[in-house]
């Protein structure tokens, strides 16, 4: 099916800005206003951690004491105050309900509102072009509901909320988290390995293609409170898992933080396929409020033959800072970077990724696609490096920008590094704008002005779109339109 | 069909269109035709809502009712189709993708049922069969890569899959070849009837030797001076324009 084709029908049916916007009325277990070794000791403790978890934690914490928050991202915003955000946000209910009658019903109805297929029942009843997708989804701070794990246990994978993981698989926990981001990686992730409250973890083990599509929902509902996830995947050898994350967030005026940590360890033969529809609120057109959106995702390609791809399409947030990252160690190890970014009003966007080709006949692509209308921002920066042994490695990388009137910038920053003397680095770059041709001529075949705009910005998305998993495809396409809703005319 | 009634319109603050009538009744093909600067793709994009051309006076009544008032694609769903001089490269849209989007933005206008992929893939196949267009160019991204003759029949392709009641070309022959012209001129007689009306603007007379118009008007600084049959276009290649613009 051609991606764009369904677009227009979709963008005319959901006729709201911001149809996430709501905000529920739930009850919340909060931690007390602001950041010290208390509130990570409380965290700790409402987790029900092991000691081993809790030492690590708080050495993330004095660590974090010590660094500086960057300022070398091309994003301006004013200084976040650590001490004026709630670490700690639960929903009143059950933690860890053992089924989804004891799940909260306002809770579940927010779910169905964003479109969730959680209730395994009707999925299970085999209901013609259900989702076969096993969800996992988190809510402010706790992890609420993880579906299809009994199906997904027959098959040895390991699919449920990372502090549940803590608890009952510390080994695994214990070997692999923080070994591709350790705390001491930047200022978010170290904030993060000190106050992360939930997030999914995920284990496929030798010689398991995971029957189904992984997939994790994370909602910030309550005010001023941060959302600091945390996830975590292993494909063993010969394994392969395809993992979905999507993300809303209610409108309010006040920015709020989202500082999340992904670690994706791949091992011979093995393949990660990571998908991202990032749709936190984006704030008004005024700039007032949205999510910040700073975020470290990396994968280590450990074993030979191994391949991650990381397909992201980024429509929301206030500010993003992001660069999904590929550590190419095992030999013909593959990185893959697809990113759709989208900014609109005052939204502004710096991301991209780094490729660190350290084994012999690694390979990596990027291709970013950068959308900027209204007064937005869009930043690609990103890194190839080649290092010495990286004998025969390649890259291409392919970055086009699109801009959407003249009041909104594009800028591209490509690092590259190269100490390999065999290694083949290409890099192309575009720049264009919808024309006023373009759009006229849409129109006149009968396509109403905003129809017109998403159809050209799909077409200009195409080889990003085709990368994602159908069922958020269909979803991103409905977000490219709803996004760019106003930047014409 | 259409009544145009002293039409003035600017362009960039510069008025082009210097007050044109112009009637077209059902069934009619009128030309007009005329010299590089006339007006004669200003009055095509003024008909067809292009943002920049700013109508200055005049009225103009579609079907009876008042076309100026209406947004590019309500013309375009309403039965206006302009087949453009340059037709506009869409990247990484697929050309049937685009046509089926547009074809059912239509349909829906008219309160009619869209056409589901397979239906439209049929529909789409019988009028290329007809008009000798291959297949292949639906797959293609809408226009990108197109030689000069492909663009124009990917133009006649769509205003036989659109059915329009009003069909208006800019300089449809510009470029082509014979073939191409015979193509194109094919696909606006096809759909000639008793209640489908065309305007078609140009400079030569070679297109009107393959669509034979009904009347034929001389447009020049903004104003048509002078209307006849279709022996004014052959009066007009063989004196010029300046000639008849004189007389």
């Amino acid at each position: 099916m051609a991606v764009s084709q369904e677009t227009v029908e979709q963008v005319a049916s959901v006729s709201e800005k911001y149809k996430y916007g709501f905000v529920s009325d739930i009850e919340a277990d909060m931690a007390p206003l602001g950041l010290n070794e208390d509130i990570v000791r409380f965290i700790s403790a409402k987790k029900d951690e092991p000691e081993w978890m809790l030492e690590w934690r708080l050495k993330a914490y004095r660590y974090w004491l010590t660094m500086e928050e960057p300022t070398w991202a091309n994003v301006d915003y004013p200084k976040i105050d650590f001490q004026d955000i709630y670490y700690y946000s639960a929903p009143k209910t059950k933690v860890n309900p053992k089924s989804l009658d004891e799940v909260d019903p306002e809770l579940l109805e927010v779910y169905k509102k964003l479109g969730i297929p959680l209730k395994e029942q009707e999925v299970l009843a085999g209901v013609e072009g259900a989702y076969n997708v096993a969800v996992d989804a988190v809510f402010d701070s706790v992890s609420v509901a993880t579906t299809f794990r009994e199906r997904l246990e027959k098959e040895g994978v390991i699919f449920c909320p990372i502090s549940e993981a803590i608890r009952n698989h510390p080994e695994l926990v214990k070997k692999y988290m923080g070994s591709v981001v350790p705390y001491t990686d930047n200022y978010y992730s170290a904030l993060n390995c000190a106050v992360f409250t939930d997030g999914s973890f995920c284990y496929i083990p030798k010689g398991v293609r995971c029957p189904m599509e992984l997939s994790t929902y994370f909602r910030i509902n309550a005010a001023q409170t941060g959302q600091f996830e945390r996830t975590l995947i292993i494909a063993e050898d010969d394994s392969y898992v395809s993992y979905l994350e999507g993300c809303t967030a209610p409108m309010r005026d006040e920015n709020q933080l989202h500082a999340a940590v992904v670690e994706l360890i791949i091992m011979d033969n093995a393949e990660i396929k990571y998908s991202t529809v990032q749709n936190w609120y984006p704030g008004d057109e005024n700039g007032v409020g949205g999510i910040y959106n700073f975020v470290t995702k990396r994968a280590a390609c450990r074993g030979v033959n191994s391949k991650v791809s990381w397909t992201q399409v980024e429509t929301g947030s206030a500010i993003t800072w992001k660069y999904p990252s590929c550590i190419l160690q095992g030999d013909n190890s593959v990185g893959e970077f697809y990113s759709i970014a989208i900014t609109n009003n005052l939204q502004q966007a710096d991301t991209g990724t780094k490729m660190i080709h350290l084994g012999k006949n690694t390979s990596s692509t990027i291709i970013s696609k950068g959308i900027s209308a209204g007064r937005a921002q869009s930043t690609y920066r990103g890194l190839v490096r080649m290092g010495k042994k990286a004998e025969n490695a390649r890259n291409h990388t392919v970055c086009d920008s699109l801009l959407i009137g003249d009041k909104c910038g594009a800028h591209t920053v490509p690092y590259i590094e190269n100490q390999s003397r065999t290694a083949k680095i290409e890099h192309e770059a575009t720049t264009s704008k919808v024309s006023e041709e373009q759009l006229f001529y849409c129109q006149q075949r009968g396509l109403s002005e905003e129809e017109s705009m998403a159809l050209i910005v799909n077409g200009f998305c195409k080889e990003v779109l085709q990368k994602l998993p159908m069922e958020f495809a269909v979803e991103a396409q409905k977000l490219v339109g709803i996004s760019l809703e106003g930047s014409v005319g | 069909m259409l009544e145009i009634k002293d039409l003035r319109a600017t362009v960039g603050g510069k008025e082009i269109l210097k007050g044109i009538n112009l009637t077209i009744k059902p069934g009619e093909i009128h030309a007009v035709m005329g010299p590089n600067g006339a007006g004669k793709s200003t009055l095509s994009y003024v008909l067809s809502g292009r943002a920049g051309y700013e109508v200055t006076g005049g009225s103009v009544l579609y079907k009876g009712v008042d076309l100026l008032d209406m947004s590019p694609d309500e013309r375009a769903c309403r039965g206006l189709f302009l087949a453009f001089q340059y037709p506009v490269e869409i990247p990484g849209v697929a050309s049937a993708t685009f046509l089926k989007t547009a074809f059912n933005a239509q349909r829906k206008f008219r309160g009619e049922e869209e056409l589901d992929a397979m239906q439209f893939l049929k529909l789409v196949r019988k009028k290329t069969t007809e008009l000798g267009i291959k297949d292949d160019m639906l797959k293609r991204a809408v226009n990108v890569g197109f030689s000069g003759g492909e663009k124009k029949r990917n133009e006649v392709l769509q205003m036989a899959l659109f059915e329009p009641d009003l069909m208006l070309l800019d300089e449809t022959d510009s470029g082509l070849d014979i073939d191409a012209l015979k193509v194109a001129a094919d696909g606006v007689n096809r759909l000639r009837s008793p209640e489908r009306s065309a305007l078609i603007i140009t400079h030569y007379q070679r297109l009107l030797d393959y669509i034979v118009p009904d009347f034929v008007h001389v447009l020049a600084d903004g104003k048509i001076v002078k209307s006849g049959d279709k022996s004014l276009a052959l009066e007009l290649e063989e004196k010029g324009y300046a000639e008849i613009s004189a007389a």
